[in-house]
């Protein structure tokens, strides 16, 4: 069966044929690298595009239609507009740190994607402490966001990074405790671990009621997390006019937009992969006649699947909910969800430790 | 433990006003014929604007090149805005008498703000308004419009 | 002047909400001075958009200047302009037909509707909510037709005049309204159902922006601001005009005092405005459109004032004649002025967010307040 795994193995074997193992291993950093920037490059133009169309449906309009078949290439255009567009520098900003801030935040969402399973043997990096890993780096592209806001030397700006700030170091810990619930299930750290764990069922459904609330949870946070509505304060069109990127133009700005969506991306990756099973197909207890068919469904197939499912959720979220305000915002998270995620890891260790899982 | 219920009740509660509004939308994300976009430049042919839609004055001419304006001036006294100016001359009518009548008929397109009064004003129902209304030009001078056709000549028997 | 206040003594940040601002809705300007996301004071500027209508009106004859008055207040454009026929009315002590009263009135509630729903969306809009502005946009498309069709204009209409309305009604107007009415009762429940159960949204309403009965009636507030305090004050029921005393509405108090309860009377309003069409539809007069009047109108020396319910409140208007073809002197009361006022005594202590609520519910139209 031809699978994106055989192609992989293939690859490597060849190389190693001709090559030394330093030379190697060069060449497929390099491959890779060039993998995640295309990937990131059509993520972002599928995403955006998504998001267009989504809204546009759920607000009874047509959405781009115009440029290429169904208007596919719309988001083409939009992007090679805004490479065209001039990259203003305000007067008063400081420059190094307003530079940098875009690409600090694209670079941080790179550094996420590293123990992402894409696939059944697709991973770039199966580092033993996968989970701690995407947690630890995901809370530094607050920084970035603080940096944009903070040199851009505009109020807006400032208020829009100071409540990214806020609410991105609240909402780590619900979110951080959504993931250790499931991590106390498997008992393993390590992404691949945590998948094949779940070859006899998603962990959505083998831990009864609390994994439920603990995924609720996550999908909550981690739209906090990103900053999108109904928790996107940081930007908050009808407040901050545009928030922490109000002084942003052209490529700069693409690049804060770009980071948006593959942060979505991520999350909903991890959320995917935690809960329902990452590349795994949808097995049932020991039903093997039914697993055998879903097997026949590929692995990158189900993964995508599962994530884009869940962006469009996050999708759905945004389309309909009006915006919080600050205090609500984390009030939400100190009075309702982490007492509830508290108690619910709670809950989930005792599960685990009785064996009370399917 | 009745604050634990209404802390689990408030919670539900919540959640279940968001469903609501999810549904909704979901509702016309799956129900596409429930849009309402025109897709306008593509349905200029179907379009249809009703009858007394404003577009913009325009001056009636018959087959025979004539019109019913006198250039009695009461719509250039009507206007809120000063868009009519209307030139008049004097024609010896068959009878040798002089008499009044229309030369040029200006309308200021640009300062029109389809108020309708002109129209009202008007006696002899000589200018309506047209259902026109993609105005848009290169140039401003374009929008200074002369109303009434070249040698058009005032209807037989309008006083 | 502005650029210069960055910060104040006390370290407060001054922000310059505006001219051009999305919340704005317009050019309005805001200096609001922020301790944190505390709000400490806000501070109208106005004048960005003053076309100094009431001198302009000056010049025009009395059949001319209501066309002026769309501009003004332009979601309730047919309001004002009858409010500026009632008073021309008056001075000439003209009486208008039976079926021009209907036809007023309908258009009137139409038009009340058409703005309401537009405050809606964009109130949403404000709280963050992008989606019900397109469905309010979508009932409210269908009211713009029934106008095309009946005043041959959607925004701008200038459809009163003196003497009753400019044209008779469209021969399908009747049909289509009913149509409307039919549609809009199963739409606005899924306003609620998107909105305004929502909790979010409830959440940033409820205990917002609070405003006593005595502070409404020292700032002057009228129409659902006012009414959102407890206030009674629609023109329509304590002084009815044309067939408002004969349709039966009630009025929608609601003493909340907070953003709630604005957006609530708005809401409730909407089912009001409905249940007057509903009423009026069916029974409109037969006869004349317009009464006779002379084809140079001449107000007689003197003062005259009437006032009508917009959708914003109550809209005045106060000509003063010396007999000739022009008014003298035009005083317009424009609700959005006096509601504005009052931002500043309800936003303070909020946060930033909520002062965009507060003016979602004040529903402010910019060209209203500056003219």
């Amino acid at each position: 069966m031809l699978s994106i795994e055989n192609i992989t193995h293939s690859i490597d074997a060849w190389l190693n044929g001709k090559f030394s193992p330093t030379v190697v291993l060069l060449l497929e950093s390099v491959i890779v690298g060039l993998c995640v920037i295309g990937l990131f490059a059509v993520l972002g133009l599928v995403l955006v595009l998504m998001e267009r169309k989504v809204s546009a449906y759920m607000q009874v309009r047509l959405g781009p239609n115009r440029v290429g078949p169904a208007g596919t290439l719309q988001t083409v255009a939009d992007t090679l507009k805004l490479a065209m567009k001039e990259g203003l520098t305000p007067d008063g900003a400081d420059k190094l740190l307003f530079n940098l801030a875009p690409f600090l935040v694209i670079v941080v969402a790179m550094m996420i994607l590293a123990p992402v399973a894409f696939a059944k043997g697709i991973q770039i990096w199966d580092i033993n402490i996968g989970v701690l890993y995407i947690t630890a780096i995901s809370s530094l592209s607050v920084v970035g966001v603080l940096m944009a806001g903070w040199a851009s030397n505009n109020k807006y700006s400032l208020l829009g990074a100071m409540r990214s700030g806020a609410q991105i170091v609240s909402y780590e810990l619900s979110a951080g405790m959504s993931v250790i619930s499931i991590v106390v299930l498997t008992g393993s750290l390590r992404i691949s671990d945590i998948i094949t764990s779940q070859q006899d069922g998603w962990w959505l459904f083998k831990g009864h009621i609390p994994a439920m609330i603990s995924f609720i949870i996550f999908i909550i946070a981690v739209t906090a997390e990103t900053n999108r509505a109904p928790f996107d304060l940081a930007e908050a069109e009808s407040e901050l006019t545009a928030g922490f990127h109000t002084e942003y133009s052209g490529m700069r700005f693409a690049l804060f937009f770009l980071a948006e969506y593959v942060n979505v991306f991520i999350v909903c990756a991890i959320a995917a992969t935690l809960f329902l099973g990452g590349w795994m197909p949808l097995h049932i207890g020991h039903w093997a006649g039914f697993n055998r068919v879903m097997d026949y469904i590929p692995s990158s197939l189900w993964f995508m699947g599962k994530t884009f499912f869940l962006i469009f959720v996050i999708m759905w979220f945004r389309w309909t909910f009006p915006r919080l305000r600050i205090d609500q915002l984390l009030n939400l998270e100190w009075k309702y969800l982490l007492p509830m995620s508290m108690v619910n890891l709670l809950l989930m260790t005792v599960i685990s430790i009785e064996g009370w899982h399917f | 433990m009745a604050f634990l219920k209404k802390y689990i009740s408030d919670v539900l509660g919540a959640a279940r006003s968001l469903l609501k509004g999810m549904r909704l939308t979901g509702y016309y994300f799956t129900h596409h014929k429930e849009i309402i976009t025109q897709q306008y430049p593509d349905n200029r042919e179907e379009m249809k604007l009703p009858e007394r839609f404003r577009g913009e004055v325009v001056m009636l001419h018959d087959a025979r090149n004539e019109h019913a304006c006198t250039g009695c001036t009461a719509c250039e006294l009507a206007c809120p805005n000063g868009t009519i100016k209307i030139i008049t001359k004097f024609e010896t009518t068959p009878e040798g008498k002089k008499k009044k009548a229309l030369d040029t008929f200006i309308y200021h397109l640009e300062l029109c703000t389809m108020c309708n009064l002109c129209i009202e004003a008007c006696p002899t129902d000589a200018i309506k308004m047209a259902q026109n209304f993609e105005h848009s030009v290169y140039d401003r001078s374009k929008l200074t419009k002369k109303l009434n056709n070249p040698g058009s000549k005032i209807r037989e028997g309008v006083e | 002047m502005i650029e210069e206040l960055g910060t104040t003594e006390q370290g407060d940040l001054v922000i310059n909400l505006g001219p051009q601002h999305p919340s704005t809705h317009g050019v309005l300007h805001l200096v609001i001075t922020l301790s944190g996301e505390t709000i400490r004071k806000v501070e109208p500027h106005l004048g960005y958009i003053h076309r100094s209508i009431e001198k302009m009106c000056e010049s025009l004859s009395y059949r001319q200047f209501i066309y002026v008055t769309s501009r003004m207040d332009y979601l309730s454009s047919h309001i004002n302009n009858h409010g500026c026929a009632l008073c021309v009315e008056k001075g000439l002590q003209i009486e208008i037909p039976e079926r021009a009263k209907v036809i007023r009135v309908l258009m009137d509630e139409l038009t009340r509707l058409a703005s309401h729903q537009l405050w809606w969306g964009a109130m949403a809009m404000d709280v963050g909510a992008l989606t019900p502005f397109f469905h309010a946009f979508r009932e409210r498309e269908s009211i713009n037709d029934i106008m095309e069709e009946t005043c041959g204009a959607r925004l701008t209409m200038n459809y009163m005049v003196p003497g009753g309305v400019m044209a008779d009604i469209h021969p399908n107007f009747q049909k289509k309204v009913k149509e409307f009415v039919r549609y809009f009762n199963t739409k606005i429940d899924e306003y609620d159902e998107l909105v305004t159960d929502n909790i979010i949204f409830k959440s940033r309403m409820k205990g917002i922006g609070y405003l006593s009965p005595e502070s409404a009636v020292s700032y002057g507030c009228t129409g659902p601001t006012a009414r959102g305090s407890g206030v009674s004050c629609d023109i329509r029921k304590l002084y009815p005009y044309e067939v408002y005393g004969r349709v039966s509405f009630e009025e929608v108090i609601d003493g909340g005092g907070d953003c709630f309860a604005r957006y609530n009377v708005r809401m409730q309003e909407m089912r009001q405005s409905v249940s007057i069409i509903e009423q009026l539809i069916d029974n409109i007069p037969e006869g004349e459109f317009q009464a006779k009047t002379k084809a140079v109108l001449k107000l007689p020396k003197g003062e005259f004032y009437s006032r009508v319910e917009t959708a914003r409140g109550e809209f005045g208007v106060y000509i003063i004649s010396e007999g000739g073809t022009t008014p003298y002197r035009i005083k317009f009361r424009s609700p959005g002025f006096s509601n504005l006022s009052a931002l500043d005594h309800m936003a303070r202590g909020h946060k930033i967010g909520d002062l965009v609520a507060i003016m979602g519910t004040l529903d402010l139209v910019i060209p209203d307040i500056d003219r």
